[in-house]
C-alpha cells in the first residue's frame, strides 16, 4: 500500500452533505475489474453534462463548468472537503479508488459513512474528521483564497493552514501505523496466524456446523 | 456485571485477538461474492501467490450484471462487453479457486442475499460478509453481517478474518403491531426518516419489539438489508422460533444430531434483558404508515398521506439545500401531495423485496387487474430462480403478465441498473429497492421507494395511493 505520511496539497471545496458512492463513482464504472482507472470518472454525473459509458474516452465530453473539479483554481488538487456524511451508500472501493486514481490523498468532513472511512484506509488514502466548526472554517478560507494549500502531518495528526492555524484530528494507532509504514495488512494479520488457527481449532469443536457444509 | 446485547454475543464469539488500540482480528464463517467487487480481490491473492484460507466458507453468484431477459446463450449472451468479461471472471475465479458458484444459468442462481440465506448458507450466530452493503440483510438470523470493500474481500479469503474495531449498540424498538397493510419495508423506512441516513452510524442496530417479532424472515431480511440506509454497517435481529423454522431442511443447514447442537446453541441469540445500549430509539409500530420516499436520500421519505416539504420551513442550511437540490433533481414541487406523483415505471425486485413474499403481496394487489396507461415500463425481477420456479407454480407470472407487468430473470436488475434494465432519464419510478440517489436507478432517473404492494398499486392507479384504500385480492389461486 501507498505511504501516507505528510501532504501539502491545494484544498477542493465540494459543498454537499450526504455525498454518496452512486455519486463518487457511478454504477456503470463499476464493470472494470481492475483497480486503476477510475479518476476520469471520478464525480462522473456532477462533472460531466452527458451520461458516460464504461470504456469511453472522457475526452470531448461536455464539462459542467460550474462543477469544481472543472474550475482551473482547483487544478492540481489532493485534498477534498466535504460535509456530513461523506461516502455513504454501497461499499464499493471503486469509491477511493476513483478519488486516489484522480490525485486525492486526503478527504476531510465532520462525518463519514463507516464503510467508505475504512475503505480509505486500505489505499493510501488519508479521511480525516474534523468538527463542523473547522469544515466550515476550511470552506470559507477555501472560497475567499484561490490556491488555498494546507499541510497535512499525519505523525503528529496536523493540519496546518496558510494562516499558521493548526487543527488536531484524531486516528486509530494502528491504521496511523499502517499508513505511515504502507503497510499490506493482510500481512499483518497473517503474522498473528498461529492465534487465527487456535481460534478455529476451538470453534470447530465447539460449533462444528460451521464447518465444511459447503463444497464445491 | 450488565448483560450482553445480541451484538456483544457475535462480537465475543468471533473475538480472535484484540490490539491495544481496540483494533481487533475477528473471525468470518461465511463470505458471499458476486462478481463486481471481487475480481480485484482474486487478482490480489494471485499476484501474492497466496490461496484461500477455507474455501468451504464461501458461496459465489452473479447477480448485478446478469441479463434479466432470455439467458439461452448463456454468458456469451450478454451484450455489453464490459458485464460479460465481469461475468465470466467470477466463473473463471471460482473455477480456478475451488470456490462453490452458481453460475448465471443455475436455477440456485440469484441476488446473493436472497441466495446466502434460502440455500441455509447464512446461519444464527455467523459472521457474515460480502462485498456489498446489503450485507446487513442476514442479520435478521441473529447473525453479524456487514458490507466490506473489495481489500477486505481479499484479506478475509487470504485470513478468513478481518480487522475491525467494535461497533456502538443501537436498540431500536418498535413497539405495538402495525396496522394491516403495513409491512417491513414501511417500518424500516419510517425508522430511516426518523433516524436520518446517518443516525447509525459508527453502530451496530438490533431491531427489537412487537412489530419486529411479528414480522417473518423475509419482512425482517427486508429490514436488515436498510439498516445500512439509516448508516448502520450491520442490522440484526434475535434468533426466535420463526428464524428456525425457516433454517430447518435448508441445503446447507446442519441435520440431525449437528442441527440440535446448533438448535441448542442459538438458543442464546438474543441481547439479555439488563443489556446496555448506548442508544435506544422507540418508534410506534401502530402509528406507521405506507412510506413513499420523494427525494433523493432514504431519508426524505414521507406518510403516503403526506405533502412534499417545503425547504423555507427548515431551519438547517445543509439540509435546507439538500431539499431544494433534491426537489430539483426530482421536479417536484414543494406542498404537493405525495399522492399526486405521477409515475412513468415500476420496478419490483432487489435484495430489499424480491423473496416469495413480496412476489405474492405484489400479485395479490394487481390480480385481475391492468397497469396504468401511463405506465412505460413495469418489471417484476425474482431474488432468484427457485423463487422464480415458486411463483410460477403458484401461478403468480401469469397474474403479473396479466396486469401487465413484466415477468423477468433473477438479478440485481433496475435496483443499480448495472445490467441493461435502467431507468429513463426523467421518469419516475415506484421501486421496491433501497437507494433513491441521483442516478441510482439509470443516468437522470426519479425513484421513489415503496414497499411491494404499494408499487403494485401504484402500477395500476398510474400514482401513489394507500395500499389500506384499495382492494387486495383475498385469494392468489388462479
Amino acid at each position: 500500500m501507498k505511504k501516507f505520511t505528510e501532504l501539502n496539497g491545494i484544498v477542493t471545496p465540494l459543498d454537499r452533505a450526504n455525498v454518496d458512492t452512486d455519486m463518487i463513482i457511478p454504477k456503470q464504472f463499476l464493470k472494470s475489474i481492475k483497480r486503476t482507472g477510475f479518476g476520469q470518472n471520478l464525480f462522473d454525473e456532477l462533472r460531466y453534462m452527458d451520461e458516460g459509458q464504461a470504456d469511453q474516452s472522457c475526452e470531448g465530453r461536455p464539462l459542467n463548468e460550474e462543477f469544481v473539479l472543472n474550475q482551473s483554481r482547483y487544478k492540481g488538487t489532493s485534498v477534498l472537503i466535504a460535509r456530513q456524511n461523506f461516502g455513504c451508500g454501497s461499499s464499493r472501493e471503486h469509491a477511493p479508488w476513483a478519488l486516489d486514481d484522480y490525485g486525492f490523498r486526503c478527504v476531510i468532513a465532520p462525518s463519514f459513512a463507516d464503510i467508505f472511512f475504512n475503505n480509505c484506509f486500505k489505499n493510501g488514502l488519508l479521511p480525516i474528521i474534523l468538527s463542523e466548526e473547522n469544515v466550515d472554517k476550511l470552506f470559507t478560507e477555501t472560497f475567499n483564497n484561490e490556491g488555498y494549500e494546507i499541510n497535512i502531518d499525519l505523525a503528529s495528526q496536523t493540519i496546518t493552514t496558510p494562516s499558521g492555524d493548526v487543527i488536531s484530528f484524531d486516528i486509530d494507532a494502528f491504521r496511523k501505523h499502517c499508513l505511515l509504514n504502507g503497510l499490506d495488512e493482510i500481512g499483518v494479520t497473517l503474522d498473528s496466524e498461529d492465534d487465527i488457527k487456535r481460534y478455529e481449532v476451538n470453534r470447530r469443536l465447539s460449533a462444528p456446523w460451521l464447518f465444511d457444509a459447503i463444497k464445491p | 456485571m450488565a448483560g450482553k446485547t445480541l451484538y456483544d454475543k457475535l462480537w465475543d464469539d468471533h473475538l480472535v485477538k484484540e490490539r491495544e488500540d481496540g483494533s481487533s482480528i475477528i473471525y468470518i464463517d461465511r463470505q458471499l461474492l458476486h462478481e463486481v467487487t471481487s475480481p480485484q480481490a482474486f487478482e490480489g491473492l494471485r499476484i501474492a501467490n497466496r490461496k484461500p484460507w477455507r474455501v468451504d466458507a464461501n458461496l459465489a453468484t452473479p447477480d448485478h450484471n446478469v441479463p434479466t431477459t432470455d439467458r439461452s446463450e448463456g454468458v456469451d449472451g450478454i451484450v455489453d462487453n464490459v458485464s460479460r468479461i465481469q461475468v465470466q471472471t467470477l466463473d473463471d475465479n471460482c473455477d480456478e479457486f475451488g470456490v462453490l458458484e452458481f453460475k448465471m444459468n443455475d436455477q440456485r442462481q440469484g441476488i446473493v442475499h436472497v441466495v446466502g440465506p434460502e440455500q441455509g448458507a447464512t446461519l444464527p450466530g455467523m459472521t457474515v460478509v460480502c462485498g456489498d452493503s446489503h450485507t446487513s440483510t442476514h442479520g435478521a438470523f441473529g447473525a453479524l453481517a456487514h458490507g466490506i470493500g473489495t481489500s477486505e474481500v481479499e484479506h478475509v479469503l487470504a485470513t478468513q478474518t478481518l480487522i475491525q474495531k467494535k461497533m456502538k449498540n443501537m436498540l431500536v424498538r418498535v413497539k405495538g403491531a402495525v396496522k394491516e397493510g403495513i409491512t417491513g419495508k414501511d417500518i424500516v423506512l419510517a425508522i430511516i426518516g426518523e433516524i436520518g441516513t446517518a443516525g447509525g452510524t459508527g453502530y451496530a442496530i438490533e431491531f427489537g419489539g412487537e412489530a419486529i417479532a411479528n414480522l417473518s424472515m423475509e419482512g425482517r431480511m427486508t429490514v436488515c438489508n436498510m439498516a445500512i440506509e439509516a448508516g448502520a454497517r450491520a442490522g440484526m435481529i434475535a434468533v426466535d422460533q420463526t428464524t428456525i423454522d425457516y433454517v430447518e431442511g435448508r441445503t446447507f443447514a446442519p441435520k440431525g444430531s449437528q442441527w440440535d447442537l446448533a438448535v441448542a446453541n442459538w438458543a442464546n441469540l438474543h441481547s439479555d434483558d439488563d443489556a446496555k445500549f448506548d442508544k435506544v430509539i422507540e418508534i410506534d409500530g401502530s402509528k406507521i404508515q405506507p412510506q413513499v420516499t420523494w427525494g433523493t436520500s432514504p431519508e426524505m421519505v414521507l406518510p403516503i398521506d403526506a405533502n412534499i416539504p417545503n425547504p423555507e420551513s427548515e431551519s438547517d442550511p445543509v439540509k435546507r439545500e439538500s431539499i431544494e437540490r433534491a426537489l430539483v433533481y426530482m421536479d417536484l414541487k414543494a406542498g404537493m401531495a405525495i399522492k399526486d406523483i405521477q409515475l412513468d415505471s415500476i420496478f419490483i425486485g432487489s435484495c430489499t423485496n424480491s423473496r416469495i413474499e413480496d412476489m405474492r403481496a405484489a400479485a395479490q394487489v394487481v390480480k385481475g387487474k391492468k397497469i396504468a396507461s401511463s405506465i412505460s415500463q413495469a418489471m417484476v425481477v425474482p431474488g432468484s430462480g427457485l423463487i422464480k420456479a415458486q411463483a410460477e407454480s403458484e401461478g403468480l407470472d401469469k397474474i403479473f403478465i396479466d396486469a401487465g407487468l413484466e415477468w423477468r430473470e433473477p438479478g440485481c436488475s433496475m435496483c443499480l441498473a448495472m445490467n441493461a434494465d435502467k431507468l429513463e432519464s426523467g421518469k419516475h419510478c415506484a421501486a421496491t429497492s433501497n437507494r433513491n440517489f441521483e442516478g441510482r436507478q439509470g443516468f437522470g432517473g426519479r425513484t421513489h421507494l415503496v414497499s411491494p404492494a404499494m408499487a403494485a398499486a401504484a402500477a395500476i392507479a398510474g400514482h401513489f395511493v394507500d395500499i389500506r384504500e384499495i382492494e387486495v385480492s383475498s385469494s392468489i389461486e388462479s
